[in-house]
């Protein structure tokens, strides 16, 4: 059987950076091909060449057996390519089937379509209504129609963006049903991800990316966790040491009946949130976003007010009608998730970005300490390892791990009483995001009471000491680490977003 | 085979501070071929324009004096610009402080001192600007309503305003029916500079606010701020930088800085108010702000040049018969050429090949 898909020593240069070098990769028909690596190892370049989004500089794309040039994602779509993006391309005002009718662009009557829509979600197992309007639809409900689009133009190659990263754990298990069943039909699929445990459960063969060129090939299900990382990173998984959480100690973030309306019409409203983190702990909020997370977060930071002063108590005192600045003078510290344009502004340096919360001892007067606020850049710089130019470097030239390395520094380096943090290894690479987690223990041990809001469910293991979920805009009760797992977790998301006080059966819980 | 723009990984600092000096070598370029192509001695022309208003003692300080208002307004304007604070209407603001000083000094030049009566004009005239500039800055926190249309539809009404008062209540009943009021009593004029010259003490004035600017701008946490704010709103947001108090500074410091040229202007060369109080300062001082690179030092610069052409389209009316609106064409030029050049800051240009991928040039 010859393959599918060939791609033969495919280059492509950025000006800073090679992105691919020479990576040659093959999918056979039916096959489940993972192509893994960290974040920045290249894959979604290739992947954007292979659907006609970007060129290669060098390198040739055989498609069942000729040699193929893809301009676009037209041509790509034409071929049988089909791509389901990580961040969905949906018009939140549209139903289902007009969302699949712009896309599809064949002019096909709305109901003809409906009906083909529901006979493919039928016999893929991705139950969706075609009449719904999609700002009603969870991400996992999104996701769907996302492939549905896709499947109705017959790919015989279906390219996977790590399409887990937004999912809870039960509906990523029907996903990985439906991706079988896709496959057992004949149609490859090219399954992008860096999670070594869905690779090793779902994929027949793998190609590894590491720093643009392929480190290793292999078949999954014959490799440990272990033996995959070294491909990936090229060295041992760095690991975490942890010491267990005191009991009893004093109660320094509290939040009581911390109810919100939404902002705009599609957002998410927070319905009585209750919870308490204590000194020396770690409390992670699981869930996937858009449930909640981005409005907790901007309520705790004091980016909005709460209605009631004493929903959210700081150190005891009452601080939901605070802001920003004051609730950081009572010893909040806020790590938001977008890290360039909110954490740290792009085109301004190290130096003055650390100024922007770190101001207390930087100023004179109205004036600020040029000095004294260089030695504090520099300082964050040595001691959390972040690789720039130097203390001037603009913080877009930042890698993506070492920006974050530099954030969590300046606000750990403020000596925070309570610090919130939003998703602080996203998108980082393997060594930083061990770092950061290991910085976020030690805060703990040194009395911190932490708040960890992530979507990443092995992270929250990792550094939590009790986990809760956040789900259709409510917080379940936290319950101890240790108690828990995965599927536990999507059973309370699942409760959570029904707002139900008691967990519910496996069955509903994708509706997630 | 075609062109593309490609976003820079790091600004070019080169290209930062060569943009300007090749806009300017442009502009002198296109000046050249334009006198030429108007059947001038192109070197004579240029000349005319750009060496004759500085001959004497006297040209200069004409320069200068016109150089002032712009160098006060500009840097006001700065202080807006850098946080995303959109204020075009800074001419109607330099209207309002010419009005506020105009009715401080009609009501009190005939019983107070000049220590005392000119720091109150300067004062009122501050107040003026400010309280113009405080119209859009309410609607733009208050309401979202657009800063860069209130403030500039506000100029008209400045206008109104003043031709309705110099042709009404202030009219100089000694002044044969002409629109305009009474000269203003000795106490409240600006002393001369330099003796024999009409630079008054305004230039000693904008030195001292451009000073101030830098420091605001420059070493000051407000400053800053502002800067965040017109960079990164959401990071401000993040960092509790109050959106609505960015607005506010960025506002009232481009409207006292107008306002307070215009108290320059009634208590100087003009010694009264007439209708013609407006020339055109506050739309010029737009210009010199982004010339200047909202830097205190290239608006210095920036308005010297500014003031320069005006002069020069004065002399290329007198000695080329060339209309005062050359002066215009040159500061067009010199706007269009900065706002070209600076694309290049941020973007290189990329020669698309027929496969669509791209070669640096």
């Amino acid at each position: 059987m010859s393959p599918r898909l060939e791609l033969r020593a495919i280059s492509k240069r950025w000006p800073s950076v090679v992105a691919n070098d020479a990576v040659s990769l093959e999918v056979m028909p039916g096959e489940i091909h993972a192509l893994l690596g960290e974040n920045g190892a290249g894959k979604s370049t290739l992947m954007k060449i292979l659907y006609g989004v970007i060129q290669a500089d060098a390198g040739e794309i055989i498609w069942e057996g000729r040699p193929v040039r893809v301009t676009s994602p037209a041509e790509a779509r034409r071929l049988g390519i089909g791509m389901v993006f990580q961040h969905f391309s949906l018009f939140e005002t549209l139903t289902v089937v007009e969302n699949i009718a712009l896309g599809l662009g064949d002019g096909s009557a709305l109901d003809e379509l409906s009906q083909r829509i529901t006979a493919v979600s039928e016999r893929y197992g991705l139950p969706i209504d075609p009449r719904r309007i999609v700002h009603a639809l969870s991400v996992g409900e999104r996701q769907r129609v996302e492939i549905v689009r896709c499947l109705l133009q017959k790919p015989r190659l279906l390219i996977m963006d790590e399409p887990t990263s937004v999912l809870s754990p039960q509906a990523i298990e029907s996903l990985f049903d439906t991706l079988r069943t896709i496959a057992a039909e004949g149609c490859s699929v090219l399954y992008i991800s860096h999670k070594l445990d869905e690779i090793r459960a779902l994929c027949h063969r793998a190609t590894v990316l590491r720093a643009g060129k392929v480190s290793a090939r292999c078949t999954p299900s014959e490799e440990t966790h272990e033996s995959l990382a070294r491909m990936m990173i090229g060295g041992d998984l760095p690991a975490v040491t942890r010491r267990v959480a005191p009991e009893d100690s004093a109660v320094r973030l509290e939040l009581s009946a911390l109810s919100m309306p939404p902002e705009d019409p599609f957002g998410t409203a927070l319905h009585d949130i209750r919870l308490q983190v204590r000194s020396g702990e770690i409390v992670g909020i699981a869930g996937v976003s858009g449930n909640g997370q981005q409005e907790l977060i901007e309520l705790l930071s004091g980016e909005r007010l709460a209605a009631n002063a004493d929903a959210i108590l700081i150190e005891q005192k009452p601080a939901g009608h605070l802001g920003v600045s004051r609730r950081r003078a009572l010893g909040l510290a806020t790590i938001v998730e977008e890290r360039l344009g909110r954490g740290a502004v792009p085109a301004l340096s190290l130096v003055d970005n650390a100024l922007l919360t770190a101001r207390d001892t930087m100023l004179r007067g109205a004036f600020i300490d040029r000095r004294a606020l260089g030695a504090f850049a520099r300082q964050c710089i040595t001691r959390f390892a972040v690789r720039c130019r130097n203390e001037h470097a603009p913080a877009r030239s930042l890698s993506g791990g070492n920006l974050q390395r530099f954030i969590v520094g300046r606000e750990i380096l403020q000596n925070p009483r309570v610090l919130v943090v939003a998703q602080p290894t996203w998108g980082v690479d393997v060594g930083a995001a061990a770092f950061i987690r290991q910085s976020l223990i030690d805060l703990r041990d040194a009395g911190c009471a932490i708040l960890v809001v992530s979507e990443d469910l092995d992270e929250l293991f990792e550094v939590s000491d009790r986990i809760a979920v956040l789900a259709g805009g409510r917080l379940s009760q936290a319950y101890p680490a240790a108690d828990l797992d995965a599927g536990k977790i999507g059973v309370m998301m699942g409760a959570a977003a029904r707002g139900a006080a008691n967990p519910i059966s496996r069955e509903d819980s994708h509706v997630v | 085979m075609s062109f593309r723009l490609e976003r820079r990984t790091e600004t070019s600092a080169a290209l930062q501070i060569g943009a300007p000096l090749i806009a300017s070598a442009l502009t002198l370029l296109s000046g050249f071929l334009m006198f030429a192509a108007l059947g001038k001695d192109p070197v004579h022309a240029m000349r005319v324009f750009f060496l004759f208003p500085l001959k004497d003692l006297y040209g200069v300080s004409e320069l200068l004096l016109k150089a002032a208002p712009l160098m006060l307004i500009a840097i006001g304007l700065a202080v807006g610009f850098r946080a995303n604070v959109w204020n075009i209407g800074a001419e109607g603001q330099y209207i309002a402080g010419a009005i506020a000083a105009s009715g401080a000094a009609l009501a009190l030049d005939r019983t107070l001192d000049s220590t005392i009566l000119l720091p109150l004009l300067a004062l009122a005239g501050m107040a003026g600007g400010m309280a113009w500039a405080a119209i859009p800055a309410a609607l733009r926190t208050r309401f979202n309503a657009n800063e860069i249309l209130v403030s500039l539809m506000l100029v008209y009404v400045a206008e109104l305003l003043v031709s309705w008062l110099v042709h009404g209540p202030w009219r100089d009943p000694d002044g044969f029916n002409f629109p305009q009021t009474r000269m203003f009593d000795d106490a409240a004029l600006l002393p001369a500079m330099i003796e024999g010259t009409r630079l008054t003490h305004v230039f000693a004035i904008a030195l001292v606010a451009l000073a101030a600017g830098h420091l605001l701008m420059q070493r000051s946490f407000i400053g800053f701020q502002l800067r965040v704010a017109g960079q990164a709103p959401a990071a401000a947001r993040y960092a509790g930088f109050s959106a609505s108090r960015t607005v506010w500074i960025g506002m009232l410091a481009g409207g006292a800085m107008a306002g307070l040229a215009g108290m320059a202007e009634v208590a100087g060369a003009m010694g009264q108010l007439t209708p013609k109080v407006g020339v055109g300062y506050g739309f010029a001082a737009i210009i010199v702000a982004f010339v200047g690179r909202l830097h205190a030092f290239g608006i210095f610069l920036a308005s010297l040049l500014m003031a320069l052409m005006v002069l020069g389209g004065e002399q290329s009316q007198q000695y080329l018969a060339l209309p005062s609106s050359v002066a215009k064409v040159f500061q067009g030029m010199l706007l269009f050429y900065l706002l070209g050049t600076d694309l290049f800051t941020q973007y290189r240009l990329v020669k698309v090949r027929r496969d669509g991928s791209g070669e640096h040039i």
